[in-house]
């Protein structure tokens, strides 16, 4: 039992754990800062992982970016009477013994696997090996995500635009 | 327990993605259907990294990963441009109270 199985078990804790309370809590805004805790428990799994860059990568982008959007979107939707949604009981019964079945099937694939892994692999920084392989193998792909964030801001701001009244545009003539 | 493999960052990813899955199903607000999306995506990323540490000794893997990041903040950004005009149309963001396609 060496550091590296305490840092998984207690990072496995958290993630199971603040998605619990993701799925299963009844206020959208716990469910939304537990979203916080999960994304921080999978960086600390990526650096179990050796990836160095990418562990710094997702607390930045998830945890800094799409987790602090979550909390604007739950702040600006939500009703001040009712800030509590639960979840519906029927489905709750339907959809959890479905979940768990599907689980089941993804953990006896896993088992069954004979995969070709290799057990203990030194740690190394891979920041270089990344950027490289962004300009070389991956670089028509990089240059399309480029395009893809050009149009997802092009179409964020115009799907949310003010509409423009009559009046606004009867003064411009 | 046995020392750390594959196995076991497989199998989280499973819990992670499993859950993610019951949170799309079960959730009323439309947010807490994007959460559950995220869960998915998370749990996918984990499976990339995990692969590209055990099985290959490049980081394909982690490059894809990058790929799956930025477009999980694409579609969550676009998910809530829709779901704020929802709000202002019609006042509430239950996924039950959008049932049909008429405007």
């Amino acid at each position: 039992m060496n550091l590296a199985d305490i840092v998984f078990f207690f990072a496995a804790l958290l993630i199971i754990g603040a998605a619990l309370i993701v799925v299963f809590s009844r206020n959208i805004i716990y469910s939304a800062f537990a979203l916080l805790g999960t994304f921080g428990g999978v960086a600390v799994l990526y650096i179990l992982l050796s990836a160095d860059f990418l562990a710094a990568v997702q607390v930045l982008i998830y945890v800094g970016g799409i987790n602090v959007l979550f909390l604007f979107a739950v702040m600006m939707t939500s009703n001040i009477q009712a800030v509590k949604t639960t979840n519906r009981p029927l489905k709750m019964q339907l959809a959890v013994p479905l979940g768990i079945v599907l689980v089941a099937i993804l953990l006896w694939i896993i088992f069954e696997t004979p995969w070709q892994a290799t057990p203990g692999v030194i740690f190394n920084p891979n920041t270089q090996k990344i950027g490289f392989m962004l300009l070389t193998d991956y670089l028509f792909p990089f240059e399309y995500i480029s395009f893809v964030l050009l149009m997802v801001l092009v179409g964020a701001v115009f799907i949310a635009r003010r509409e423009s009244r009559p009046a606004d545009t009867k003064e411009e003539l | 327990m046995t020392p750390l493999s594959l196995y076991h960052f497989l199998a989280l990813a499973a819990i992670l993605f499993g859950l993610g899955v019951i949170c799309v199903t079960i959730k009323r607000n439309a947010i807490g259907i994007l959460m559950g999306i995220e869960l998915i995506l998370n749990a996918a990323n984990i499976n990339f990294i995990a692969f590209s540490h055990y099985v290959t000794q490049r980081v394909d893997g982690q490059v894809f990963a990058i790929f799956v990041i930025v477009l999980a903040a694409s579609e969550a950004a676009i998910g809530f441009a829709i779901i704020y005009m929802l709000f202002k149309r019609f006042k509430t963001i239950s996924a039950e109270k959008f049932d049909s396609l008429k405007g």
